[in-house]
């Protein structure tokens, strides 16, 4: 497959699967703050962090307030993580790909951008609730099922595969990272029915609460994170995720598990291991934070060399940069 | 559809021969858009307005800043030419790209038609699209212009003339395909029995012309669609062609010449590619050849293709025969190397060069349409009747200033057909543009390409200036 085309897959399922992690973000905050007091900054301003865009909000509005936050995080264009900016971003890899990715896929796409650039023309009295972003949710679900439901099973599926599961390992560790130690920062609250409202909130944001309850029954921090890190059978969890992300990767050189035949499988096959060899009491031990933090930068370093071991365009005979301008 | 008030106009009309009085081969077809209820036609207009921009077969508007991407407007009300006047059109088709390839193939290498002086020497040193690099060459089986696209109009006597010829990288068969997929979708059962000539084997003909390029010894070559990228406002059609033909999509940056040989990077490694449906104009196709600044192309790519590495269609260098001074003398090419009278006429042109010429043009400026020798799209134009007086005041110091640059034609009462406009039906002014595939034999799309100038009055079919398009039927 052309190195251009795996890329464009690759982060065509990417951007989809953020745009999703981003309206469960907001709209779990949103929930939860008719719940819980404390002013609002406190709930918002994680939000920002676990974008990693914490500079660029702030040098554009003056406080973490609800209404700045929703607007930053889904239709401002300046914000390249807004729910708008990757289902644009998303649109235009799978135009890349638009030869490769089926009709179906294409067309549910180009829709839901449609609906989504109709939709931000009218932004400034937009009411954005629940209901708003469910939809953006579903629409990558359903751009999900549609991928599994109609492309086959060779490499440029498993493009797609690797970046959604990769994208939704991170998302999750930032979720979980926020929430405990941005929301729950003080002792105060440890033990009190908002204890359970919160954890029970980032069971809610990842669609786990119901298969969480089968499971565990009780709601405890370090329950609630075991279920998230490290089940391998949850698809939010993020062993499941780079169990999911390491078998496709290995699928498209045919690399047996426990073997790697280049640095991308390697850093990824590494990164699976010391999951497998993890356990939930050893994480709090080294504390959460810390833990997730390690593991953020380690994925973040397995995105870097798969993208140099496979799409980069490295210049053969002279400089010869991809990309048109007419 | 109510055609009782439908006025013809001092046009020729490509449906009614006389107001209420459809055309032989478009009687079956008014009867029945006739037979439609009330409002039913722009309802499933806008239906299938709406199926274009679903289905993102959009165009990218250049300047134009925020909403680029637009659909090219479509009218549902097709285009009917009887298929005894079509295998005319189809003949002459044939006549002009065989010629015009033998034309190619002399001026980059005996030049005998210059030699015997039927075209002056200068009118082919002089333009912008000869190119140097070609000279010598020898495309595989002697083919320079596989792809073609020849605009064609009607006059007010309803004869046919070439208006253009577009052997570069002719773009809109894309739209052909896809409006007729529309066609179909919308009015089945019209299709059914009208008996309409199908168009959906073009991208096998396709297919086909370019893996013709290849050495027979190649078992499954692999070939590709070389296109500008996602920005190209014809990026659709090479997306589309390319998923047609099953064949890669590639942009420069994907391909490398490594010992001689063009290579794909891929996720496993570097794999060869044997020839390219390039859309990429030859001034960017190799910096190493041509323009030196570009970033689109592929360094070292003709001197692959001079090997025969590669193939490549069309050919560099086939714009010299579409320069619209060579346009002028194309009927003499045909008598030169054919022997034959031209089947389709030309547009009579006025070449500004020549001072006879010049001087008319200059002193007719309100009745001609004056075009630049090296454009296309419909840029570089001056419409003169359309124009106003500093308009035309402009375009004679730029005839002035560069003679061997422009052409004039007198301006043509182009045919009009039926059109939906917000209150019914009214005629507007269209060009064809056929499709011509050169391989192991030349083959015409039938029908082609009817493109319609959708503002009242106006002439200029161009996408880019407010043209839509329309399906073309042969009966």
């Amino acid at each position: 497959m052309l190195s251009r085309l795996a890329d464009a897959l690759y982060w065509m399922s990417r951007y989809m699967e953020r745009a999703e992690n981003v309206a469960r973000f907001l709209d779990v905050t949103l929930h939860m703050s008719l719940d819980v007091p404390g002013s609002s900054t406190e709930q918002w301003e994680p939000l920002v962090t676990a974008s990693g865009d914490h500079q660029l909000f702030a040098e554009q509005y003056p406080s973490f307030d609800e209404a700045s936050v929703v607007r930053f995080l889904t239709f401002d264009a300046a914000n390249p993580n807004s729910i708008f900016s990757c289902v644009a971003k998303a649109r235009e890899n799978a135009r890349i790909a638009r030869q490769f990715i089926t009709l179906e896929m294409w067309e549910q796409l180009n829709e839901h951008y449609l609906l989504l650039k109709d939709l931000e023309r009218q932004k400034d009295t937009l009411d954005l609730s629940h209901d708003f972003y469910t939809d953006v949710m579903m629409a990558s679900q359903l751009f999900q099922g549609i991928t599994d439901a109609t492309m086959s099973r060779g490499e440029g599926w498993h493009w797609c595969r690797v970046g959604r599961k990769l994208e939704r390992a991170d998302k999750t560790s930032r979720l979980l990272d926020v929430k405990y130690y941005r929301i729950l920062p003080s002792e105060s609250y440890t033990g009190t029915p908002y204890d359970d409202i919160l954890w029970a909130a980032v069971l809610r944001s990842t669609s786990a609460f119901e298969m969480y309850r089968k499971q565990y029954h009780q709601i405890t921090p370090q329950r609630v994170s075991r279920f998230l890190i490290l089940d391998r059978e949850f698809p939010r969890a993020i062993q499941h995720c780079v169990i999911a992300a390491d078998e496709s990767l290995r699928a498209i050189n045919s690399t047996p598990t426990g073997f790697f035949h280049n640095p991308a499988e390697k850093t990824l096959g590494r990164l699976r291991a010391e999951l497998a060899y993890t356990e939930v009491e050893e994480i709090f031990a080294s504390g959460l934070h810390e833990f997730l933090d390690r593991f953020q930068v380690d994925l973040n370093n397995a995105g870097v060399v798969i993208s140099e071991t496979y799409f980069a365009l490295h210049p053969l005979s002279g400089d010869n940069p991809s990309g048109a301008s007419q | 559809m109510d055609f009782s008030r439908y006025e013809v106009g001092d046009f020729f009309d490509e449906l009614f021969e006389a107001p209420g009085r459809p055309r032989p081969a478009a009687r079956l077809l008014v009867e029945r858009l006739q037979a439609l209820p009330e409002g039913e036609l722009e309802y499933r207009q806008q239906a299938a307005e709406q199926a274009l921009l679903k289905a993102g077969i959009t165009f990218n508007v250049y300047g134009a800043e925020g909403g680029t991407e637009r659909i090219f407007p479509f009218d549902l009300v097709p285009r009917v030419i009887a298929s005894e006047e079509w295998e005319v059109i189809e003949k002459g088709l044939k006549q002009r790209i065989y010629a015009l390839n033998l034309f190619l193939d002399d001026i980059y290498h005996d030049r005998k038609i210059l030699k015997d002086r039927v075209i002056p020497a200068e009118v082919i040193t002089s333009a912008a699209s000869f190119r140097k690099a070609c000279v010598g060459l020898n495309p595989p089986k002697g083919i320079w212009c596989h792809v073609t696209g020849t605009d064609l109009v009607r006059d007010r006597d309803g004869v046919f003339y070439v208006l253009e010829d577009n052997l570069r990288c002719p773009s809109g068969v894309s739209y052909v395909l896809e409006n007729r997929q529309v066609m179909k979708r919308t009015f089945p059962k019209i299709f059914e029995v009208c008996n309409v000539r199908p168009v959906n084997d073009y991208a096998s003909h396709l297919l086909e012309t370019i893996e013709y390029l290849c050495p027979a010894a190649l078992d499954a070559p692999r070939v590709g669609v070389l296109t500008p990228g996602i920005y190209n406002s014809a990026y659709f059609e090479h997306s589309f062609l390319a998923k047609q033909m099953g064949a890669e999509l590639v942009e420069g940056g994907d391909l490398v010449v490594v010992d001689g040989w063009v290579m794909m990077r891929t996720t496993r490694g570097l794999e060869r590619i044997d020839a390219l449906y390039r859309r990429i104009d030859d001034d960017f196709i190799d910096p190493l050849a041509f323009r030196p600044d570009s970033l689109l192309g592929v360094p070292g790519i003709m001197e692959a293709y001079r090997k025969g590495r590669i193939g490549l269609a069309n050919a560099p260098g086939t714009g010299i025969a579409d320069d619209k001074v060579v346009y002028a003398y194309v009927p003499e090419i045909i008598r030169y190397y054919l022997a034959e009278e031209p089947i389709i006429p030309n547009v009579p042109t006025y070449l500004c060069w020549r001072d006879d010429d010049r001087r008319y043009v200059l002193d007719h400026l309100d009745q001609l349409v004056v075009k630049a020798a090296n454009e296309s799209g419909g840029y570089g134009m001056l419409v003169g009747p359309h124009a106003s007086e500093a308009e035309r005041k402009e375009f004679a110091a730029r005839i002035t200033a560069s003679p061997r640059n422009y052409i004039a034609q007198p301006t043509l009462a182009l045919s009009r057909t039926p059109t939906i406009v917000s209150d019914g039906c009214e005629g507007r002014h269209v060009d064809l543009r056929p499709y011509i595939l050169y391989g192991k034999e030349i083959y015409v799309m039938p029908g082609g390409l009817t493109r319609v100038a959708l503002k009242k009055g106006s002439l200029v079919v161009n996408s880019s200036q407010g043209g839509g398009s329309k399906d073309t039927w042969i009966v």
